[in-house]
């Protein structure tokens, strides 16, 4: 039981950081805008978080940095692609490369230290309990946060009006710009709450998943979040959905020795890419269901001409 | 205040100043990071940028770097203009890489005028193929080729790595990664002698010029540029949308897979893990700043080859961290866009009264 207990834990702590940064980039497009950049920002919130709370020592201001740091990266992306009118693919592009970059650069100096342990949960008790306690009550608060925000988008978006108006410029931006909602502002905020998830979503991979830094750690998750939300058909339920099935497909590469299978790691290292190539063709064959709830604005260059 | 407005025909002045007022914004940035680093920016900058055009041997090592950037832009550029994403370009490069290598360690110790051409042909095969991947993931299921074209970019470095950790291991190399060095029969011809420059620069400059001839008379050049500019257009005119996607992800992939063979037999002379080492996203800069024209792009390949060549100077002479000219690249590209605005819109001065309402425009959208 133990084993399987751990084993779920495992999928959840690979889960989360995909969470994150796929709920926030699921309200950037739902507002109409395709941001590419997600890796870059995420590996600017993994070294922001990594370098405060070496340098502080402070989880929770490691968390808030990356909070700050994503969203700064965010605005540039929304001021380009905003109010510079660029490109969204180009610049998405951009902010990959460059949030690479930087990191690697912020990153120098803390190759081979570690965090300090993040902590859990721990409800006398309660989080005792066999296999239930530690999956239920046993994790870190951002675990509970990844589906606090998932909860509250869904509500966002669908229940309040705000949300209404988010989701009628991401389908509409002309007419939503005619009856008069600031359609740019909005942008500008919807793209920085992504920035800040995607960063949050890196910070847990540096802070709580390994903890360590290391350069280009995101490997590709980033990406791999963009590719959830077409999964998940811009429906935050599913995209946990889509976030533990990759979750599991890290964890099944994890334990693949324990379970004595008999295959070159780098084979394995493959899976979750291949899966998200899978996923993609799966989703996106049926042309009707892909397209029905995506953003009909998504990606087009707004331009307000009176 | 200013006021955007669109111009009504793109301006052409803008059109090539543009590249030229964003890399001088990258160089006075490049200041502001030196400094901040706490290092002389005047002597890194003049380190990253001059010194590499003052010796011979450091300008044949700018046609080293070049060439990959050359050859993989080039194929990009078809691709963007008929706005097609392939963004796995670097996967594209590895897969050339690998089915070229491989041929060169099956012709091991083989002679002959027909080694080369087998090596070349199999790498720019092996690009082809990964590159056919997503087309078809797109042409056929509607996949996003974006997505899947990165994410193959993984799958192409895991499965180099597979590889020469097994099937295509140097036998005597003491279970090193790599595999054994490519024999003289299958390394790239020297170019000029006493240096790393290869006959793959020649080649580059070639497919400049094909690509160049292919987009201003080729029929496919022409529904490229209508199937990017005006897709209704394109559609009206029975521009077949799915082989424009096979097209220009083959022509893309060919080369980048060009590059990667290239790559392999020349400088570095065998298989190693560590091969692909970002050339294939460099040349995405490269193929914007270039315009996405050829001509542009053969420049553009060539400064960002300096910024490399330079970069690796000013690591060893400064200690300036290796990263450093991956932020200079991101940001290049950065200013690049943002000073693109100008080339489709002018800023005016905002009247100072209420403007009376005037007849709305179309939104021009990229």
């Amino acid at each position: 039981m133990d084993l399987v207990a751990n084993i779920l834990i495992g999928v959840i702590i690979a889960a989360t950081p995909l969470v994150f940064a796929a709920i926030g980039e699921l309200v950037v497009e739902k507002s109409g805008v395709l941001n590419l950049g997600v890796e870059g920002m995420m590996i600017i919130g993994a070294i922001a978080a990594f370098a405060t709370t070496i340098e502080t020592g402070s989880i929770l201001g490691g968390i808030v940095a990356a909070i700050i740091c994503g969203a700064l990266m965010a605005l540039l992306f929304a001021f380009l692609t905003q109010t510079l009118l660029a490109n969204q693919v180009a610049t998405g592009l951009a902010l990959t490369l460059f949030g690479l970059g930087l990191a690697a650069l912020i990153g120098q100096g803390y190759s081979g230290k570690s965090a300090p342990p993040f902590p859990k949960l721990h409800i006398p008790g309660l989080s005792d309990l066999p296999v239930v306690g530690p999956l239920l009550f046993g994790h870190d608060f951002l675990v509970y946060l990844s589906f606090a925000l998932g909860i509250g988008v869904a509500w966002f978006l669908n229940r309040t009006r705000a949300g209404l108006i988010v989701r009628a410029i991401g389908e509409n931006h002309d007419a939503a710009h005619a009856i008069g909602y600031p359609v740019v502002l909005i942008r500008y905020a919807t793209i920085m709450f992504g920035g800040a998830c995607a960063a949050v979503g890196g910070a847990y991979l540096s802070i709580v998943q390994t903890p360590l830094w290391v350069e280009n750690m995101t490997a590709g998750r980033g990406w791999i979040a963009l590719a959830l939300v077409v999964f998940a058909t811009w429906l935050p339920g599913r995209l946990y959905l889509g976030a533990y099935l990759f979750g599991g497909i890290t964890i099944v590469q994890l334990h693949s020795q324990a379970l004595g299978l008999k295959v070159e790691p780098q084979l394995l290292a493959m899976l979750p890419y291949l899966a998200t190539i899978v996923v993609l063709v799966i989703i996106s064959a049926d042309r009707t269901r892909a397209r029905l709830n995506a953003p009909a604005s998504l990606g087009q260059t707004f331009f307000a001409s009176h | 205040m200013f006021r955007i407005e669109p111009r009504k025909e793109p301006s052409t002045l803008m059109l090539y100043a543009t590249p030229l007022i964003a890399v001088a914004l990258t160089i006075l940035s490049g200041f502001v990071l030196f400094t901040l680093l706490g290092k002389d920016p005047v002597r890194a900058t003049l380190l990253i940028f001059y010194k590499p055009l003052t010796s011979f041997y450091s300008l044949s090592e700018l046609i080293v770097k070049a060439t990959p950037l050359i050859l993989i832009g080039a194929g990009l550029a078809l691709c963007f203009r008929a706005n097609i994403w392939n963004i796995g370009a670097e996967g594209q490069f590895t897969m050339g890489a690998v089915a070229g290598g491989a041929m060169a360690l099956f012709l091991f110790e083989v002679e002959g005028f027909w080694v080369l051409p087998s090596i070349w042909i199999a790498g720019a095969l092996g690009g082809m193929l990964w590159a056919a991947i997503p087309a078809l993931l797109r042409n056929r299921f509607n996949a996003n080729e974006i997505l899947t074209s990165l994410m193959l970019v993984y799958v192409a470095s895991l499965l180099l790595s597979v590889l020469v950790h097994g099937l295509l291991r140097d036998p005597q190399g003491q279970n090193f990664p790599e595999s054994r060095l490519f024999h003289d029969a299958a390394l790239m011809p020297i170019l000029l002698p006493g240096t790393r420059a290869h006959v793959g620069f020649a080649v580059a400059l070639l497919a400049v010029l094909l690509t160049w001839a292919l987009m201003r008379w080729h029929v496919i050049g022409f529904q490229i540029k209508v199937a990017g500019q005006a897709p209704r257009a394109a559609r009206f005119a029975g521009f077949s949308g799915k082989k424009i996607v096979w097209f220009t992800f083959l022509v893309s992939g060919g080369l980048a897979g060009l590059a990667g063979v290239f790559e392999a037999t020349g400088p570095v002379g065998q298989l190693v893990p560590a091969l692909p080492v970002g050339y294939g996203f460099t040349a995405i800069i490269v193929a914007f700043l270039g315009r996405l024209h050829p001509v542009g792009i053969l420049l553009a390949g060539l400064l960002l080859a300096l910024t490399y060549i330079g970069g690796e100077g000013a690591q060893i002479a400064m200690s300036l961290p290796a990263a450093t000219i991956q932020v200079f690249q991101g940001m290049l590209l950065f200013y690049l866009l943002a000073t693109d605005i100008f080339v489709n819109y002018r800023f005016r001065p905002a009247p100072m009264k209420t403007a009376p309402p005037s007849t709305p425009a179309s939104p021009t959208a990229q």
